[in-house]
């Protein structure tokens, strides 16, 4: 019956998070929630195929789990006094029974919701290793297996399954509460849960080669967590913000590398190959957070985002719109990479000048020493202005501090165009030239 | 849960003496709130890291050697035992310690109990 095979992969997928979260919670113990989610997810394959797909299967699954769990503590004669306490969640929680079959499932989640946030805020406690947020996020939130993980991160299966073993420790042991933060603590913990899925998303962004798909799956992941957190905090501009940013961003995906994998700019981009649909649902996600009157640096980014995304043209790209919110956005991260794309937008809106006057305001200050596209966004403006030899001699500059191989590709193409034009002119000037030298 | 916090400061910072730290702003309003809190469970306040003496063994040789084992631009200048029910607790306090405020640093260590 391949109905129930799907039946359960989409469960996994919708449910995974949300009945380790509630195992979590019952068992306080991580390890064994895992396991027993894992159990029940195993199980369900078996009886749904002869007992049919339950009305509820997130219901069945926690509630499997949980009578798995409270057999192993039994098994480990756990202490009595814990063995109630799991029993007593249990009766408490009618809405998991799977015989419980009023309702359409709707409306009385209200403590697994909590659950799953509680897992989120646990997940990305600043107190624990940036990576190791990333690593427990995707593994007990999103159910990616370690070698998952691990492939899409580049390491080793026994580091990533060293990482997550340590970051369980570090939970235990610290005493780091399993709890959605007081209201003292919410607003610096969302945004911490905020950058956690923001990474992760990046992650993926940043693959481009066909061998990189296993990262590129990252974005998925992290717009489905975005998704999730959404739901979760509805009222929370900068949560949807960022889900606006992260759809705004991966509907244009596709364009970003050609088939070579070569990077191609947003003006070159095949604007009819965004994906619409994705576009549109972030543009109306922004709108709805911007309504709120609270703005912050992921709907900013967003509006930055909407942008691009929305002008029919390249030509018809509102520069002096984003060159305002990178204003304004560098009111909330006084970083000198905002100032850097302002500069951009500042010569793309004002002129070149102009945004080589800002660019040469940051070369001084020295924050970006060493930053490749500080070279390479100088070079850009001197190539729009015509200075093709001092755009190269920028272009060579980039080049030495590049990292990423479609970056350094992108970058001797342009360099390449810049020396070409110049032999143009050059060439076209070498007879005077030689008089002259006479 | 039980941590130890500890107060860390910079090796070439002030030093000050016991009864400036008594009439230092910063530091009785900090002993007030974990004394009005009770959740100081003992500390101390340690002389700076010049005057530590290492003691290692070597077989049944002992080795002593003047100053800290580990030379660092910060020492631990004290430490706090304190109860509290969980990490964020124990990080409110330590962010509030002058230390931390001032420069220096505070290390939470959970109790192993």
């Amino acid at each position: 019956m391949p109905d129930v095979e799907e039946a359960v992969t989409v469960a996994f997928r919708e449910e995974w998070g949300q009945v380790v979260a509630t195992l979590i919670r019952v068992t306080g113990d991580w390890d064994l929630a895992e396991e027993c989610a894992q159990d029940a997810f195993a199980q369900a394959l078996d009886r749904w195929r002869r007992d049919g797909v339950p009305r509820r299967p997130g219901a069945w699954l926690t509630t499997t789990a949980r009578n798995r769990a409270l057999d192993v503590l039994r098994r480990e004669a756990v202490g009595a006094a814990k063995l109630r306490e799991v029993a007593v969640l249990a009766r408490d929680e009618p809405s998991y029974e799977p015989e419980d079959a009023s309702g359409d499932g709707r409306g009385d989640d209200s403590g697994v919701q909590d659950d799953r946030l509680r897992l989120i805020f646990t997940c990305c406690h600043p107190a624990l290793h940036i990576e190791a947020r990333v690593a427990l996020t995707l593994r007990t939130l999103a159910g990616l297996t370690t070698p998952e993980i691990a492939r899409a991160f580049l390491v080793p299966e026994a580091t990533m399954a060293q990482r997550l073993v340590r970051a369980k420790r570090k939970i235990r042991n610290a005493g780091i509460p399993y709890r959605v933060p007081p209201a003292h603590l919410l607003p610096e913990r969302t945004t911490g849960v905020l950058g956690v899925i923001y990474l992760l998303f990046n992650e993926g962004y940043a693959a481009t080669a066909g061998a990189e798909l296993v990262r590129t799956n990252l974005c998925a992941e992290a717009i489905r967590l975005a998704r999730v957190l959404a739901r979760l905090m509805p009222d929370e501009p900068e949560v949807l913000g960022l889900l606006a940013l992260l759809l705004l961003h991966d509907s244009r995906r596709h364009t970003r590398v050609d088939a070579a994998g070569d990077l191609v700019t947003l003006e070159d981009q095949d604007r009819t190959a965004w994906d619409r649909a994705e576009a549109d649902e972030g543009t109306a996600l922004l709108e709805a957070a911007l309504r709120r009157g609270r703005p912050g640096p992921y709907q900013i980014q967003a509006a930055i985002s909407a942008c691009h995304t929305n002008a029919p043209t390249a030509e018809e790209t509102d520069w002096a719109d984003i060159a305002a919110l990178y204003g304004e956005l560098a009111r909330f991260v006084p970083s000198a990479v905002v100032r850097l794309n302002r500069a951009v937008a500042v010569g793309m809106a004002e002129g070149t000048e102009a945004g080589l006057a800002l660019v040469a305001e940051l070369a001084d200050e020295g924050d970006l020493a060493g930053y490749h596209l500080l070279p390479a966004t100088r070079a850009d403006l001197l190539r729009r202005s015509g200075r093709m030899d001092e755009a190269a001699e920028a272009y060579r500059r980039a080049l030495e501090l590049v990292e990423n191989d479609a970056e350094r590709r992108f970058l001797e193409k342009r360099l390449a165009e810049c020396r070409s034009a110049w032999s143009r002119f050059v060439g076209g000037a070498k007879a005077p030239l030689r008089h002259w030298s006479r | 849960m039980k941590y130890v916090l500890f107060i860390c400061t910079p090796a070439d910072g002030e030093e000050l003496s016991p009864e400036e730290i008594a009439e230092d702003p910063r530091f009785t309003s900090y002993i007030d709130e974990v004394r009005s809190r009770d959740i100081v469970k003992g500390g101390a306040r340690l002389r700076p890291h010049t005057d530590a003496t290492t003691v290692r063994v070597q077989g049944d040789e002992v080795l002593l050697s003047d100053g800290p084992f580990v030379e660092s631009k910060e020492y631990v200048a004290g430490i706090d035992i304190i109860e509290v029910a969980d990490l964020d607790e124990a990080i409110a306090l330590a962010s509030r310690h002058p230390a931390a405020l001032g420069g220096g640093s505070v290390e939470v260590r959970p109790v192993w109990e």
